[in-house]
């Protein structure tokens, strides 16, 4: 999928969140608002909880494990694009960090349940388009797309 | 299966959403590991777990879970009963280890959520 | 209740310790947080969680578990299985999930009266 392709469309909703890193009290906090205006915004349930889905595990990740970072969200007629890109140590190894089991969590992070090496794995299964990029001192940037059916989504 | 028949089977107490307790439920999924709930569980289900903090409550407003049983008479953070209450969650904790828990509702009818959830979304 | 019968009565997956299954299971124990299970989980139990890695072995051990399930069809870690023979600890795989597991599980040992 190419940005050209959708580019005469118009964008129905779009807003950048910033979240801040290492602050666990406020994890989540952006999904839920995200999930608030998409219901609002009469989307089938079942988008709306494929993008809160994939931008809840993005939130966590950047609370995890970056200084700080933003979730981008932009709602088009066909489609959700979701962007989380951070401010933070990055990923060395790209290939390793996507295999299912994989981690470098904090005992903290994993007694909150997470951390158990499938937070990349379920924002790439839950999305129909994603890709991940980072740069090693810098920072990671996720890019994620959600299919807007519009006959059963009714946008 | 309403949350109130839940509650008697669990001797569970309401701690947060007794006006809910009329809500009918069918599933239920039981883990100790957030992101596990998010790959597997489904919209309406209980989630049975030994976790009490905030991310429960967050992870169960993604998913709209019908209602959060702690096991083993766990008491949630008053931060999670915070946000349980401002994103209507109703709450319930049970004296029961997940295990029973678990056992007592798949006695009486309850159905686990196998599917991934990704793949359900595949339409005719 | 030993293992063998358990293993046949949900068809679960042998990985390790076929030659243990006549053990005795004196309940069930749900959970995939490490310290909870070191806690709370008793000698004898059948300790049923989605973890895979090494580290459930060393539990499974100390505590004197009949053995462990692995659920949701999760297969243990290399090193897991290789740690399991070592320490003679079952571990069997289920394709249900945790709930339904435990909820079979469940139901045969409150038949047998266990």
């Amino acid at each position: 999928m190419t940005k050209n392709v959708f580019a005469h469309e118009t964008t129905l909703y779009e807003n950048k969140f910033p979240v801040e890193g290492g602050n666990f009290d406020k994890a989540g906090q952006v999904s839920s608002q995200i999930k608030a205006i998409l219901k609002r915004m009469k989307l089938s349930s079942e988008i709306i909880r494929r993008v809160a889905l994939v931008s809840y595990e993005s939130e966590i990740n950047i609370v995890s494990y970056a200084r700080k970072g933003h979730i981008h969200i932009q709602v088009k007629p066909d489609y959700v694009l979701i962007e989380a890109i951070d401010e933070g140590d990055g990923i060395p190894d790209l290939e390793l960090a996507m295999q299912q089991g994989w981690s470098t969590a904090s005992q903290r992070i994993r007694e909150m349940g997470f951390g158990a090496g499938m937070g990349l794995c379920n924002i790439k299964n839950f999305s129909d388009f994603f890709r991940i990029s980072s740069d090693v001192g810098k920072g990671t940037q996720l890019k994620m797309v959600i299919k807007i059916d519009k006959i059963f989504d009714g946008i | 299966m309403t949350l109130r028949e839940v509650k008697d089977i669990l001797d569970a107490e309401v701690l947060v959403g007794q006006e809910q307790m009329d809500k009918d439920v069918k599933t239920a999924f039981g883990a100790d590991l957030m992101s596990d709930v998010l790959a597997f569980a489904k919209a309406g289900s209980l989630l049975l777990t030994g976790l009490t903090n905030p991310q429960v409550v967050r992870t169960s407003d993604v998913l709209d879970i019908a209602a959060i049983i702690l096991v083993r008479g766990k008491k949630p953070s008053p931060e999670t009963l915070t946000l349980a209450e401002e994103l209507k969650i109703p709450i319930m904790t049970t004296k029961f280890i997940l295990f029973e828990t678990a056992g007592r509702l798949y006695q009486r009818g309850i159905v686990g959520c196998m599917e991934r959830v990704d793949e359900e979304r595949v339409r005719t | 209740m030993d293992l063998a019968a358990i293993v046949k009565a949900l068809g679960l997956k042998v990985r390790s310790g076929a030659d243990l299954l006549d053990r005795k299971v004196t309940g069930g124990f749900t959970g995939d947080l490490l310290s909870d299970v070191m806690a709370h989980s008793s000698e004898g139990n059948l300790w049923i969680t989605r973890q895979v890695h090494q580290n459930i072995i060393a539990v499974a051990s100390l505590k004197d578990h009949a053995g462990i399930v692995l659920v949701q069809g999760n297969e243990p870690a290399a090193d897991t299985l290789e740690k399991a023979v070592k320490e003679k600890v079952p571990i069997l795989v289920s394709d249900l999930s945790g709930f339904e597991t435990a909820g079979k599980i469940y139901a045969i040992l409150k038949v047998r009266g266990v």
